[in-house]
């Protein structure tokens, strides 16, 4: 199932208690569970831990199969809370029963296994006036009644954000609605097919094997028969039929026309065949048939779905209130919903919030984190006049923004927009795949039609039986099961190798794919700084100039503080030392006080009576430059300067100084750093014959800084979405097939755009939504797995229909020239069908050879596909 | 044989049946979620809160 993959890389519970993490020294939050002492890694799992633990749901604790993410405690959303009792905000997600009675939608996040939806469940259902809440563990969505006069809805958010998890309310809509009829209609062909076919089957067998059966009976079963298979032919198959019609209107060629003239055909006859007394009939083929194929197409479809429902997710991203000052530049505010927002508006937007809107900043001089939508790792600096984007997030001081695009308008919109045309072009290139299908199909009709004309000349009574037989015998097998069978087998062995399939044509277009695209930030890279290199001046070891940088920097949410104070225990440097020094050095918790920071800048503070500064080398040391080799320069608010030419030549390194009174005592260079495994993954895939691309929307020295430590020689940077989409597309007119791997919003629309695309496990939501598949281990060289085993599978799927071929030129004369009787035609179809997922099977236990014997295996695939 | 003639008629009328309750149980929205159940079923509540512990909401 679904979490089988995360069952298989165990989550290890040593670390912290409720997240898994490492538990620094020194760190003391401890537990009670069970009677025992835990520890936990920091004060928001100690809080999330503690919680659970008392309310009496530790059995949690004893339940779940993954880890769930380090709680965060966002004190501003928090506080937002509170917004959500507003009337005017509900209306547009809540649902009034009576008086006091409200229903809302929530989207749950964080939510990794199982055991999460029990204890929200049963968290939820504690709470005093809660009437009921569901939890539906395939969407991540809850629903919640309760009793307005007794808990306000803030209070429910409240408490599932004290279990460590969030709540977003969110409107249904229509779309969702949709979706659930689909689904129902599709049980309901599945069931009414099934139940007909089993119980058809009950009719069939006994008149294939019985001696003494009489007429009376035969012509009994035969009518029971026909009674239920009209309505798997009515209701189940009715997608076929205009599936077909459509095809016919577009004048293709696609699977539905033989399904349908098979299904059709084989019923008519059948039904002739009932009502007249005479020639055969096919009721069990065609309700097997129906069934076979109706699974299929229910299993896609749960897929793609599961994949889709982020999309609606997207206006998460924009804040459901925001705070507007109407007589900007008095200051005073007030709450409102973003929906009542009007373009020239001014709203207040403080640290930790998300701008509601797109517009230009008039007040305020701040850092934005802009990565959700462009991909950009580090937060750009706004001020007076910048340009903000709607969904983008504020980090470091308040700002006033005058709305210039609202809703539709927004570039979050746009994003939103170019991703719907990607997606509905999509099937267009994915029947491409289709094509050698189309051959075979054309090739059938065509035999059946000249067969049809021979028979009318020979004898005009026996054409409508022949023609059916030879439709009946090698529809199934031959287009219906060879390559679903493979297709399916393979998903099945992918997803155990941590790459989830979600659209059927992605395992056949990435075997035959040439081209590689890789994102950079989050893709090849984590997508967050880390120390790269520490140069300790003054006879100070590294590891005690890290711990005066982290206690400097405890506080602050800054994606370089973040970098200084995550990569002290461990990193890189790590290797370099005994461990019983990194012990020693880090045990004594340094503790700052006295912080100040200075934004764009740097912070300082006081340790043990010395005073420190932290941040660029123009606010830290005086504008000494750094040491051989040198990084670049303290980014102001961690903005990089494209324009302004300063580029980081090397590794694309920020420098950041470390100074005492005295001067300089340590630089830090910080980096976005690939994954460990990039290199290796990127040489297993250039081994298989891939051209490797780098598009990033990051800027130019940083993408080539990447793209030179990995190899990657055509790379392009700074790159819009659109761009990216263009490059793409440009590579497709070059008639090359493009697989994409990509993970932010801003690649969403490429990822659609691409012939087959892959994003990775840790990404947006809505990135996997417009890809073909997820890779959820985030684990790069899956990819060359993956390739290795779609050429296989596309290496089996040549072997199934090369054996229906040969079964069909025997199974086609014998039914042209009237040999083949229903029971011949039965186990002609089921033997060819055995065999065909028989050897379809053999992908479940595909292993991708060792490196070195890739490229011998690729070209014995090659010969032995040439010659089929 | 002959029971045959009553039989295969009471079969068409019990796969009507089943029909009808599997048409029922998709309208229901008993489908609707077919992984939760599986988990939740094994989670029970064998822990009830401590009585002395303090029972946050």
């Amino acid at each position: 199932m679904s979490h089988s993959p995360r069952l298989a890389d165990a989550p290890s519970f040593s670390g912290c208690f409720h997240c898994g993490l490492p538990v620094p020294d020194g760190a003391a939050y401890p537990i009670q569970f069970e009677g025992e002492m835990r520890r936990a890694c920091c004060r928001g799992c100690q809080a999330v831990a503690q919680t659970i633990v008392d309310s009496g749901q530790g059995a949690y604790y004893t339940h779940r199969t993954a880890l769930p993410a380090t709680p965060q405690q966002a004190e501003a959303e928090l506080a937002q809370l509170g917004l959500y009792d507003l009337p005017e905000i509900q209306e547009s997600f809540v649902r009034t029963e009576t008086e006091n009675i409200r229903e809302a939608a929530l989207i749950l996040e964080n939510i990794v296994c199982a055991a999460c939806i029990w204890l929200n469940e049963r968290h939820i259902a504690r709470l005093p006036g809660v009437l009921s809440v569901e939890i539906n563990y395939a969407t991540r969505r809850a629903r919640v009644r309760w009793d307005n006069s007794r808990i306000q809805l803030s209070a429910i958010l409240k408490a599932v954000s004290d279990i460590g998890y969030i709540a977003h309310p969110f409107d249904p809509g229509r779309s969702d609605d949709i979706h659930k009829r689909e689904r129902n209609t599709a049980i309901k062909r599945l069931a009414i097919a099934g139940l007909g076919m089993m119980q058809v089957m009950m009719y069939a067998l006994p008149t294939y094997i019985a001696t003494d059966m009489t007429t009376d009976i035969r012509l009994l079963m035969r009518w029971a028969s026909l009674i239920l298979t009209i309505p798997v032919v009515v209701y189940s198959a009715w997608p076929f039929f205009i599936g077909a019609w459509r095809d016919v209107k577009r004048r293709t060629l696609g699977m539905d026309v033989p399904v349908a003239l098979g299904i059709g055909t084989a019923f008519v006859a059948s039904v002739y065949g009932t009502f007249s007394g005479r020639g055969e009939v096919y009721y069990d083929s065609v309700t097997m048939f129906v069934f076979l194929l109706l699974t299929g197409r229910f299993l896609e479809m749960n897929a793609r779905r599961r994949a889709g429902a982020a999309i609606e997710e997207l206006v998460k991203l924009i804040p459901a209130a925001t705070t507007r000052l109407p007589n900007w530049p008095a200051r005073d505010e007030e709450q409102v919903p973003v929906a009542r927002l009007a373009v020239g508006d001014h709203v207040l937007v403080r640290p930790g919030e998300t701008l509601p809107a797109d517009g230009a900043v008039v007040e305020g001089d701040s850092a934005v984190s802009e990565a959700m939508l462009t991909g950009e790792s580090l937060p750009v600096s706004k001020t007076v006049h910048s340009r903000v984007v709607g969904g983008s997030l504020n980090q470091a001081s308040p700002l006033v923004v005058r709305v210039d695009k609202l809703g539709a308008d927004t570039r979050l919109a746009s994003i939103v927009r170019l991703l719907d045309r990607a997606q509905s072009e999509k099937p267009r290139i994915g029947q491409l795949a289709d094509r050698a299908a189309a051959w075979f199909v054309g090739l059938l009709l065509l035999i059946t039609v000249v067969v049809g004309l021979a028979w009318y000349a020979i004898d005009p009574s026996k054409v409508l039986w022949i023609v059916v037989s030879i439709l009946v015998v090698t529809c199934p097998c031959a287009l219906g099961l060879a390559t679903p069978a493979a297709l399916t087998t393979a998903t099945g062995r992918l997803t155990r190798l941590g790459l989830l399939t979600t659209r059927g044509h992605a395992l056949e277009t990435m075997a035959r794919a040439t081209d590689l695209v890789f994102d950079k930030t989050g893709t090849l890279t984590h997508g967050r700084l880390s120390v790269r290199r520490v140069v300790a001046l003054g006879g100070r070891t590294e590891n005690e100039v890290g711990a005066i940088a982290a206690a400097l920097e405890a506080g602050s949410e800054h994606p370089i503080a973040r970098a200084l104070r995550q990569d002290r225990p461990e990193g890189e440097r790590l290797a370099a030392y005994p461990s019983r020094v990194l012990r020693e050095a880090a045990s004594p918790a340094v503790t700052a006080s006295g912080i100040r920071n200075t934004p764009g800048r740097g912070v300082e503070g006081t340790i043990a009576g010395r005073s420190y500064r932290l941040g660029s080398p123009r606010f830290a040391a005086a504008g000494a430059a750094p040491p051989a080799p040198g990084g670049g320069e303290y980014p102001e608010n961690g903005h990089k300067h494209p324009k302004n030419g300063h580029k980081h030549a090397e590794g694309h390194e920020s420098g950041v100084a470390l100074a005492d009174e005295s001067g300089p005592i340590a630089w830090f260079a910080l980096a976005d750093t690939p994954r460990a495994d990039a290199a290796a993954a990127l040489a297993a895939l250039r081994q298989q014959g891939l051209r490797l691309h780098l598009v990033s929307g990051d800027a130019a020295g940083a993408v080539r800084a990447t793209a030179r430590q990995l190899g990657i020689e055509e790379w392009h940077a700074g790159a819009l979405p659109e761009d990216k989409l263009a490059y793409v597309n440009a590579l497709q007119q070059q008639g090359r097939i493009v697989a994409m791997v990509g993970d932010g919003i801003n690649d969403a629309p490429v990822l659609a755009g691409a012939q087959v695309s892959i994003a990775m496990g840790e990404g947006a939501d809505v990135a996997q939504a417009a890809a073909d598949m997820v890779m959820l281990g985030s684990r790069l060289a899956t990819l060359s797995e993956g390739v290795a085993l779609a050429r296989k599978t596309q290496h089996i799927i040549r072997q199934n229909l090369g054996w229906a071929l040969g079964y069909n030129l025997i199974a086609i004369p014998a039914a042209a020239l009237g040999y083949v009787t229903p029971w011949i035609a039965g186990i002609g179809m089921s033997a060819s069908s055995l065999l065909v997922v028989l050897n379809a099977l053999r992908l479940s236990n595909f292993r991708q050879p060792a490196d070195g014997s890739l490229k011998a295996q690729d070209s014995r695939l090659e010969a032995q596909e040439a010659s089929p | 044989m002959d029971i045959l003639i009553l039989l295969i008629p009471l079969s068409l009328v019990i796969v009507g049946v089943i029909a009808w309750i599997m048409l029922w149980a998709a309208k229901n929205g008993q489908f609707d979620d077919l992984e939760g159940p599986a988990h939740s079923v094994i989670m029970d509540d064998d822990t009830p809160p401590k009585p002395n512990g303090p029972a946050k909401p």
